[in-house]
């Protein structure tokens, strides 16, 4: 009893002050954010940062800048990396989850931030948001990430956020992974045991587009493909901090604009 | 009888398509047999395809010699299964007759083992998952519970069928094949620009792991070795995967047996661990740190003296922690003699990694087949040999504390020099190769073969969880069905990497 006691004091109080105090320091060559920076592309069109994306996310837009598909980015940061005009580069901005697909392609005019609060879940689950994730397919490093708000160092139930473990008892599903064929009637049979007014959030690339799997025939291209889709978070896997972020935009417990959103 | 003698070659070692030795059924029988007898392990048994029809191929690591053996087989439509004589075979034949439509007459237990739909068009099967035939028991009192695919805790989807009698269970059958998303199928023809990160994918906890296993592949295909240097980082950022998976199943594992403060104090430092891999690359799993030819990352002394400071204070906080578990009574009371694994079964079913070491079985590449850098830095084997859940959980811990010394003599003592050989040379035509690596989970074994183009013939790729979850069902007879997520735990196998 000592020895834990001894332990307790040890190890200390390590939960993060985020949202409330600020963001704890990712490392300096994490990738968030792609942005593309205006005029630069258009003078060359090489078209060489089109070839690389292993998922195809870039397409060159109506004014020859590139835009890209957050949705479908890996964030291997090969078309920063080709880019021979430096028109694409990754910041280190970590809120990247969005509410419609459309947003999250972004393009030389992108907004800062796009919005993420959804009306039912910032009026009914403010206060307690219970989630039951779906696994379907995919590498387990989302779900892995995921699992890591629950730690104490990220302590998401201190916003009444928990995964449940039945359907029965949540008020939405998180979903992680392109959607196998295999899991295809599992996740329909789970979404429909949600009670409703239930919501969806896509978590990673493979949950919003197929992500590296995107377009075998032995999966879905993604949850919306099966139901629909209220949030989607970026990333492959996407980092805690912006699943987090994600999480608290939707429900409104932080506000969509400014340093502490 | 003509003479007849598999190819012996080293591990990442290639050599011409054409040099794979093709045997009659009885001498590849034999040669079979008697290795795996004498102390060799199956590390991969498939079928490719060349223009004279169906191959059986067979891998086997002979760890006495550090060598592999690869031999081969012509097969039709079946062949008498391999399994009766060496149980190891079951589930590659099973993969076998799923993915090909080859039957192994005779095979104990033919069933599929992911649902898939089929590979050749011609042969496409409608299965429907989880629709098939389980082992049943009957008679009074005698129940069966099901579980799955979706789990009450956040992890990957897969279907457990226990035979119980009262709180007893007598027999568990898992069924897996959820997270099949193609990724062999995918990778066939290749290289593309994705499949690095089909690899990194494999299964994302051992991103590092199947990524070296790859980049090792393609390497050693072209004729290269990636630079010391990068050998050197590439091992760390193994080991830091090592060590982040470890600390979190021994996380887990007090959490399964309801002792609190190890969980939490490991969640967190899991998570420190990773950051670690994320000053490295960026991303705290790993992505895009192992690439062909090196890694697209240095690192610089302060880097490099940033992340020795940091690993020095988890040593501290995973020695409290962890420590803490294992001096508490209550902790190891649930522990010891729950989910035995008996020597011999261990043998029999070819287990890797820690559920091997944890039977006090010797078996890990880094020490029989070593690969880069661990050829010059060597890391010790740790071994236990009480097979039960104690042993599983304590060899991590003991693998944990060798992992965090061996990063501390490889960032004091980086060689100097490139990380990258670029320009890659590209792929030869109509060689093969075979690459083992240590992921954290036990033996990762890829196979390689070009065609004529120097594009992917084919491209197997065999899990550490594909040997061993078997070897989860076969100590859950006997045991409490409220044992099951210790023992499962204990095993902590993956299910993307198995179902790929």
């Amino acid at each position: 009893m000592l020895e834990v006691l001894k332990a307790r004091i040890h190890q200390k109080y390590r939960t993060i002050a985020y949202p409330d105090g600020p963001a704890p320091e990712l490392s300096d060559r994490f990738a968030g954010k792609p942005l593309v920076r205006p005029g630069l592309c258009g003078r060359l069109q090489c078209a060489r940062c089109l070839e690389i994306c292993p998922t195809g996310a870039i397409e060159l837009g109506t004014d020859s800048d590139p835009l890209i598909d957050m949705g479908k980015c890996l964030f291997c940061r090969k078309c920063e990396q080709v880019c021979p005009s430096g028109a694409i580069q990754f910041s280190p901005e970590y809120r990247l989850c969005a509410a419609t697909r459309d947003e999250l392609i972004v393009g030389p005019d992108s907004k800062d931030l796009s919005p993420a609060f959804n009306a039912t879940a910032g009026r009914l689950f403010k206060r307690s948001f219970k989630l039951r994730q779906v696994c379907a397919g995919g590498c387990g490093a989302c779900e892995a990430d995921a699992n890591v708000l629950g730690t104490p160092a990220w302590d998401m139930e201190r916003f009444g956020i928990q995964f449940v473990a039945s359907p029965r008892h949540a008020d939405g599903l998180l979903i992680t992974g392109p959607v196998t064929e295999n899991m295809r009637l599992a996740l329909e049979k789970t979404y429909e045991a949600v009670p409703a007014p239930k919501v969806v959030i896509a978590v990673g690339a493979c949950a919003i587009s197929g992500g590296a799997y995107a377009d075998h025939p032995q999966q879905c291209n993604g949850a919306s493909a099966i139901v629909p889709v209220d949030l989607f978070v970026p990333g492959c896997p996407p980092h805690p901090l912006t699943l987090l972020n994600a999480l608290l935009r939707f429900i409104c417990r932080i506000p969509e604009s400014g340093n502490s959103g | 009888m003509a003479q007849v003698s598999p190819l012996f070659i080293y591990n990442g070692e290639s050599f011409e398509t054409a040099n794979c030795p093709v045997f009659g059924w009885d001498d590849f029988h034999s040669t079979l047999v008697q290795n795996l007898y004498s102390g060799a392990r199956l590390s991969a048994l498939f079928v490719r395809h060349d223009p004279e029809g169906p191959r059986l191929t067979a891998v086997l690591s002979l760890p006495e010699h550090s060598r592999i053996i690869v031999f081969s087989c012509r097969v039709g439509d079946a062949y008498p299964s391999l399994t009766l004589d060496c149980p190891q075979a079951h589930w590659f034949e099973r993969e076998i007759a799923e993915k090909w439509s080859i039957i192994p007459e005779g095979h104990p237990w033919l069933k599929p083992i992911r649902f898939e739909r089929t590979y050749s068009a011609q042969k496409i099967r409608a299965c429907e998952i989880g629709v098939t035939d389980f082992f049943h028991m009957v008679g009074e009192e005698v129940h069966e519970v099901a579980v799955g695919p979706v789990h009450a805790g956040v992890i990957e989807p897969g279907h457990f069928r226990f035979q119980c009698h009262g709180e007893t269970v007598y027999h568990l059958e898992i069924s897996l094949g959820y997270q099949h998303r193609g990724i062999e199928q995918a990778i066939a023809g290749g290289p593309s620009s994705r499949t690095i990160h089909h690899m990194e994918t494999l299964s994302g906890d051992s991103t590092i792991g199947h990524g070296t296993a790859y980049c090792r592949t393609v390497e050693s295909l072209s004729g290269i070795q990636a630079p010391p240097r990068a050998q050197e980082i590439r091992a760390v950022a193994a080991e830091l995967e090592r060590i982040a998976n470890h600390i979190g199943d021994l996380g887990a594992l007090a959490g399964d047996v309801g002792f609190l403060p190890t969980l939490n104090y490991c969640g967190r430092i899991r998570g420190d661990v990773l950051n670690l891999t994320a000053e490295i690359c960026g991303n705290r799993f790993g992505r895009g740190l192992a690439v062909p030819g090196g890694v697209p990352f240095d690192l610089d002394p302060g880097r490099a003296e940033n992340i020795l400071k940091r690993l020095a204070r988890i040593q501290k906080d995973a020695e409290e922690a962890v420590e803490l578990m294992f001096g508490t009574p209550s902790v190891l009371a649930r522990m010891e003699g729950v989910g035995t694994m008996p020597v011999e079964t261990a043998r029999d079913i070819g287990l890797v990694g820690v559920a091997a070491r944890a039977c006090g079985i010797s078996c890990d590449v880094r020490c029989e087949f070593p690969y880069e850098i661990y050829r010059f830095n060597l890391i010790p084997e740790c071994t236990w040999s009480s097979c039960d859940c104690f042993a599983r959980a304590y060899v991590r811990w003991l693998e944990v504390k060798q992992s965090i010394v061996f990063i501390f003599d490889q960032l004091r003592s980086l060689s100097q020099g490139p990380v990258i050989i670029e320009p890659r040379p590209p792929l030869p035509p109509e060689r093969m190769t075979i690459s083992l690596a240590e992921g954290w989970r036990g033996e990762i074994c890829h196979v390689a073969g070009t065609d004529a183009q120097g594009r992917f013939s084919f491209y197997k790729i065999i899990d550490p969880s594909f040997h061993n979850w078997f070897g989860l069902a076969c100590v859950l007879r006997g045991q409490q069905i409220s044992d099951f997520p210790l023992c499962n735990k204990s095993f902590s196998l993956s299910y993307c990497g198995h179902d790929l």
